[in-house]
């Protein structure tokens, strides 16, 4: 028996390169700490060089979402990396960017309204092995999109981020993960009177050979600071009983 | 080597013009007339009405009296300079070198050019001959000199070339004016019986100077070729410039991708060797009845590689409209960069701005979509949020202060702050409600309030009180007041963005 399921984890293992993901190296991983985020991915690693897919319905969930969506790209942009973000309209604020760790003048905004022209600039900057991710808005994300630029960052090993603003239809795409991303109240220390550091609940709705889950974490200094849901709820069921 | 001038000379030009576009006047005696203190002046004449006797300068009336059917025309004063222009654009393709020669002439600096169709009389016949078929009566000489072939062309019945170091002989038959003397030289030359050009060429130097001024002198040897005379080209010659001429017209796209293949080779060759990139080309197709067609393609970083700038070329080959054919290709390079050439690493140093392929990417990218939609952006020295960032230049700029992040910025922004219904305790607290697109938000934690002047010596108005709020659900605004809480109310409650 032992021989059949170690048998089946050196085929799973050799099927993932073949699926489109491969071990990145140390020095290559993201220190953003994932914490317990780290076994939902194949070998417990944030998968770069793939497509991720966030799906969010209003302004402010965008804006959540940009903020997680830059606290990994400031990880993959380490060491004077650049990236191009590819929006519909011109919304983000270069100096919040700082924030999260990331160089706002490392990224290169384009601006284009066409849907089909943006899918094109998407497609050919992540063929372009001079960046280290791509960030685009693309509400409407048919299959045949998706599987083009998965081969494309297949070849090119540059990190695709695919923010998806009330989709009509969401159907299956080739991206590896799927993410949703929502503000929730933060937390001060000592409950002191301000706003704390900006925290979030992640659901990671879809992962290609991983496991789906759910986690509530914070950002602090470009790094992931986790909750654990549990002690959430019991924290706020002490506080009725109080 | 010996320069080599044409000058052609439009006998008709505007005349020729108008009956291109009027077919029906071709038989008919006409002129075009422009008034003049208080009467019509004919300013041109087709042919039929010169043959009537009807010459440029005469009144209308006067003209009518001799041919009363007469034809008259509107004209307009810059004619000739556009026709010529246009004409002038259409003899590049003989040689680069051409410019005009008002009123009705052009001049082509040949030198060099005419072996390519053959030797001389092949080409100036060539010239002419097309210069018929577009419809224009010309003559055209050729000389060592500008100013000998223009004597041939006007004051010469059949000679049309001037073998190179001939011009002295051939201009000995010729009447004085043919030297372009002003007419109270050629008046004053008439009186003293000297008609002929030969009559004085061997007159002493300062006897002629004398009594005839130095122009007369400076014509002659400009036309002997002793004096050096210079033209003005219609376009500036361009140091990195390739010619492509095509033995039968191109329609197709793989023959323009071709011809563009070939340029690009022999232009980034040269480039190449002297250590230069190239920033802008613009690739002219001239069409076989006339018009140019170009496009044009832009590199963020001096670039000498054939297959970088072929591909941005290649998006735009599908906006040329070949017509009838296009029989000859020139590759226009305006600017030239200094390339610093790149160290060649052991191992892939990996992404950064200055990478090649980056810029290759942004090239092409604004090739597809046109300027104006690419954007970088650096830190600027103003608090107002709408100020505190401006546009970087290039790819290489890198900014001269650090970006600001002591103070929270939301990472989603409005382009313009729009009106919030807001309640909210006085003085300077921050508001406990506010109502934004209809929904009415809670606020249960908020930092602030964080005061931005206005810069008064870039814009008058209010200052902004800004507050980061967070609601019941979590998420964050960024509000600002408008101006300070006083009894007139006059203040406004604003949202400009959203936090992460």
């Amino acid at each position: 028996m032992a021989a059949k399921s170690s048998i089946i984890a050196r085929l799973e293992k050799e099927i993932l390169p073949l699926q489109g993901f491969t071990k990145t190296t140390a020095n290559a991983a993201l220190d953003v700490n994932l914490g317990p985020m780290r076994k939902a991915f194949p070998f417990s690693q944030f998968p770069t060089g793939v497509m991720h897919e966030f799906m969010f319905s209003n302004v402010e969930a965008a804006a959540a979402t940009g903020g997680f969506v830059s606290v990994i790209l400031a990880s993959l942009m380490r060491n004077a990396g650049a990236c191009i973000w590819i929006s519909n309209k011109k919304n983000i604020f270069p100096s919040a960017l700082k924030a999260f760790g990331v160089l706002p003048h490392h990224v290169i905004f384009i601006q284009v309204t066409k849907e089909k022209d943006i899918a094109w600039i998407m497609e050919e900057s992540l063929k372009c092995e001079g960046l280290r991710a791509v960030v685009a808005d693309i509400p409407e994300l048919s299959f045949t999109a998706s599987r083009r630029l998965q081969l494309a960052v297949e070849k090119s090993k540059v990190t695709g981020f695919i923010l998806r603003q009330n989709p009509t239809r969401v159907s299956t795409t080739a991206c590896v993960t799927r993410w949703k991303i929502t503000s929730l109240p933060t937390q001060t220390f000592n409950n002191m009177p301000g706003i704390g550091f900006p925290k979030w609940n992640v659901e990671l709705l879809k992962v290609r050979n991983g496991h789906p889950g759910k986690w509530q974490v914070e950002c602090v200094a470009g790094k992931f600071r986790h909750f654990s849901i549990a002690a959430q709820v019991e924290k706020i069921a002490h506080k009725k009983v109080g | 080597m010996a320069s080599r001038f044409i000058t052609i000379w439009f006998k008709y030009l505007k005349t020729d013009w108008v009956t291109l576009r009027k077919p029906t006047l071709a038989q008919k005696p006409f002129v075009l007339a422009l008034p003049s203190h208080g009467k019509l002046v004919i300013t041109a004449t087709n042919k039929l009405a010169a043959i009537e006797g009807i010459e440029i300068g005469m009144a209308v009336a006067d003209a009518r009296a001799i041919y009363p059917a007469l034809e008259v025309l509107d004209d307009r004063s810059e004619l000739s300079e556009k026709l010529l222009k246009g004409i002038a654009k259409w003899c590049v393709r003989y040689t680069p070198m051409v410019a005009i020669d008002l009123p009705d002439g052009l001049i082509l600096d040949a030198s060099g050019c005419a072996h390519l169709w053959g030797g001389d009389t092949p080409y100036v016949k060539d010239i002419i001959a097309r210069l018929k078929l577009l419809g224009y009566a010309v003559k055209a000489a050729m000389a060592d000199t500008i100013g000998a072939a223009w004597a041939i062309t006007h004051y010469s019945r059949n000679i049309v070339i001037v073998e190179s170091n001939e011009q002295a002989t051939a201009l000995l038959d010729l009447p004085a004016p043919a030297l372009r003397l002003e007419p109270a030289i050629t008046e004053r030359l008439q009186k003293l019986g000297l008609r002929e050009i030969s009559s004085f060429m061997h007159l002493p130097k300062p006897s002629l100077r004398r009594r005839f001024g130095p122009q007369l002198l400076l014509r002659l040897h400009q036309a002997l070729g002793l004096e050096e005379e210079h033209i003005v080209s219609i376009k500036p010659i361009i140091e990195f410039q390739e010619r492509l001429p095509c033995l039968d017209p191109i329609v197709h796209a793989k023959g323009i991708e071709i011809a563009i293949e070939r340029l690009l080779q022999t232009l980034c060759a040269r480039l190449k060797k002297e250590g230069k990139g190239l920033r802008k080309a613009i690739l002219h197709c001239h069409r076989v009845e006339g018009k140019i067609e170009q496009i044009e393609i832009g590199t963020h970083q001096p670039s000498s590689s054939v297959q970088h700038l072929f591909s941005l070329f290649e998006i735009k080959i599908g906006s040329i409209t070949p017509g009838l054919g296009i029989e000859l290709f020139i590759m226009e390079v305006p600017v030239v960069e200094i390339a610093i050439p790149v160290q060649e690493a052991l191992w892939n140093t990996g992404s950064s701005l200055d990478a090649a392929p980056l810029s290759e990417l942004l090239d092409r990218i604004e090739g597809k979509l046109g300027p104006g939609h690419i954007f970088r952006y650096l830190p600027d020295e103003h608090y107002w949020p709408e100020r505190s960032f401006k546009h970087a230049t290039s790819i290489h700029e890198k900014p001269l202060i650090p970006w600001k992040k002591e103070r929270p910025r939301p990472l989603q922004i409005l382009n313009h702050p729009e009106r919030i219904e807001v309640t909210a305790p006085i003085p300077d607290y921050p508001p406990m409600l506010f109502r934004y697109k209809g929904k009415l938000h809670k606020i249960m934690k908020a930092d602030g309030p964080e005061r931005i002047e206005q810069e008064w010596w870039l814009q008058e108005g209010k200052h902004r009180d800004y507050y980061a709020v967070e609601v019941e659900d979590g998420c964050r605004y960024w509000l600002f007041r408008l101006g300070h809480y006083d009894a007139a109310k006059t203040y406004e409650w604003f949202i400009h963005g959203f936090f992460a």
